[in-house]
């Protein structure tokens, strides 16, 4: 039995490519990322050794603090507004809509397929002024309210919202799937005992509901923090950093520092910091809960 | 005792009427809020030049101007675009599942000593942020010539596939017998027979369901596309989106609506026909993670 299972030619030939693979493309670059953080230059301008440069210059840049700040305000405001709406979503199916939720649940999930960038030129549309009004514009000028008109991306104090509403309107679906799953795994006795006692409504869901379907809750908040800390193409497809500097977020003033500029050492620093702060991050909130459980 | 449970029910009667009616609306404005903007989409891409000036946006078209798909596709270039996503695509696709599914196999059914080690170094790479490795991957495909060819495009779609597939595999591996594949073995078949006519067809459900994920990821790319690819005849649906809306965008909107349309309608037409697997694939990353 173990010549066969345990057929060394075999376990190479099964395991090499993609091992191959991942090392050369994933686990390589990473670490030759971190050499980079050491040198300055480019492919085209070649590479000098800057030892811990990089490093100090990223701690008194007001641009990659702006970036930071951005990226944290973007990742607080769509992580709770994804989540939270698919909570509110999946309870809506689960208690409300019931046997018959299999359609809605289908519709709401839909934006999750959709490419970012068309996702992306449709909002620009939505919310486009000229040479047209889009949609939303052309709606309010309808409905009397001109005063609210306004060139939604254009300008710094609106376009970051309209990120953010983009990215929950493209993912609430999601988390509603998940979370109506882990909902339809509470058992329906506990449920019935509660009512018994006299729970129902808020207090059910506060008390019975939410504690039953914590772990299903944390990862959903952890997998939708891992991605809006790292949030690129659909910044790039939306506003692409603009107007002002109002949604370059970490990823994107990366970017523009390896590829626009040519500072592979900076822009690797800055991805590593990423990195990093997606760890430490997602470690903090898996900790908190853990021992918030186990109280 | 029917008296009283009569007058009890009438105020709760009314009350429930109201709320069925706010339930309803509230469920009418969430399905129009998740559908409306893609069917707004769909519509202008089919109004002629004057009507976006001419009647206002939430108009409906006045015919089928399919002129716009046509200007999309021939000076828009679109064509191009699918042909090259379809390249990028499907050979991914297949080498992601087959070479997924082996190191699954070997690492889930066979024996040897590193293979909970190398499952853990596969898994890990899930969480890696996409902008750490552009830089030295960049520099490796300078030196080798893979940049502005779809090989190397390729190549990166299986790197980043792989981590959530041998992920998902292994799952599903765990739930094939054991005794089956023991039994095989008994009987004589070498272990590439057992994988490919007892561990493939046995998770072949899994193989639909990952790869219907993986289509997601591959065909909607935009960050490796507009990194390793810049050479306009060789733009994916997605950079050549982008470069499409940024030439005509402000100018022919007819045109741009049918070209984010015909970036949307395979993920549409996917999604109408699959969308139980899709939803269950999609999310299956984050329920097992």
């Amino acid at each position: 039995m173990h010549k066969v299972l345990g057929d060394r030619k075999a376990i190479f030939l099964f395991i090499a490519p993609a091992l191959l693979i991942f090392l050369v493309l994933l686990l390589v670059p990473i670490i030759w990322s971190s050499v980079y953080t050491f040198f300055e230059g480019s492919l085209i301008k070649g590479f000098d050794f800057a030892g811990l440069s990089n490093y100090f210059a990223i701690f008194s840049d007001p641009d990659f603090y702006n970036s930071l700040w951005t990226t944290i305000k973007f990742t607080l405001v769509v992580t709770t507004g994804q989540v939270f709406l698919g909570l509110m979503l999946s309870l809506l199916f689960v208690f409300y809509i019931k046997k018959a939720s299999f359609l809605i649940r289908t519709l709401v999930f839909f934006p999750v397929v959709l490419p970012t960038v068309a996702i992306a030129q449709l909002f620009s549309k939505l919310f486009e002024i000229a040479p047209n009004y889009g949609l939303i514009n052309s709606l309010l000028e309808v409905l009397n309210m001109e005063q609210y008109i306004e060139p939604w991306l254009g300008q710094t104090s609106t376009a970051f919202w309209i990120l953010c509403i983009m990215e929950i309107w493209k993912a609430m679906g999601f988390y509603a799937v998940i979370l109506y799953a882990g909902l339809m795994d509470v058992p329906e006795d506990v449920l019935e005992a509660a009512k018994i006692d006299g729970a129902k409504g808020w207090k059910l869901t506060q008390f019975i509901v939410l504690p039953l379907i914590k772990p299903i809750l944390i990862s959903s908040v952890i997998f939708s923090l891992s991605g809006t800390l790292k949030v690129f193409e659909q910044v790039v497809a939306l506003t692409n950093g603009g107007p002002g500097k109002s949604t370059t977020t970490l990823s994107v003033y990366m970017y523009q520092q390896a590829f626009t500029s040519g500072n592979y050492g900076y822009g690797s620093t800055i991805a590593l910091v990423l990195l990093f702060l997606t760890l430490v991050i997602t470690l903090v909130v898996y900790r908190v809960s853990w021992k918030d459980a186990t109280k | 005792m029917g008296l009283a449970t009569a007058k009890q029910k009438k105020p709760f009667n009314f009350k429930h009427t109201i709320f069925n009616l706010l339930g309803k609306l509230l469920i009418f404005t969430i399905v129009v809020i998740a559908v409306y903007p893609v069917f707004w989409l769909l519509m202008s891409s089919l109004k002629a030049p004057g009507e976006f000036s001419a009647s206002p946006m939430y108009a409906l078209p006045e015919g089928f101007y399919f002129q716009n798909y046509v200007e999309a596709w021939n000076t828009g270039n679109m064509g191009t675009y699918f042909k090259n996503s379809i390249i990028a695509t499907f050979p991914a696709l297949l080498f992601i599942i087959l070479i997924g599914a082996a190191s699954a196999f070997a690492i889930e059914k066979m024996q040897w000593k590193m293979k909970k080690v190398i499952l853990l170094l596969f898994i890990s790479g899930i969480m890696v942020p996409i902008p750490i490795v552009l830089l030295p991957i960049f520099t490796m495909y300078f030196h080798t010539g893979l940049l502005n060819n779809l090989f190397g495009l390729i190549l990166v779609y299986i790197a980043f596939g792989l981590p959530l597939t041998i992920f998902l595999f292994t799952s599903y591996f765990k739930a094939v017998p054991n005794e089956l594949i023991e039994s095989a073995v008994m009987d004589g078949a070498s272990i590439y027979r057992i994988f490919f006519s007892i561990g493939l067809p046995m998770i072949l459900n899994a193989v639909v369901t990952v790869a219907l994920v993986q289509f997601f990821f591959v065909w909607n790319d935009l960050i490796f596309a507009m990194t390793f690819v810049s050479d306009s005849d060789l733009r994916t649906i997605q950079t050549g989106l982008m470069s499409f809306a940024g030439q005509y965008g402000q100018r022919a909107w007819g045109p741009t609506f049918a070209s984010i349309s015909m970036a949307v309608l395979p993920t549409l037409f996917l999604y109408l026909f699959l969308n139980r697997a899709v939803m269950k694939g999609m999310t299956s990353g984050a329920v097992k993670g």
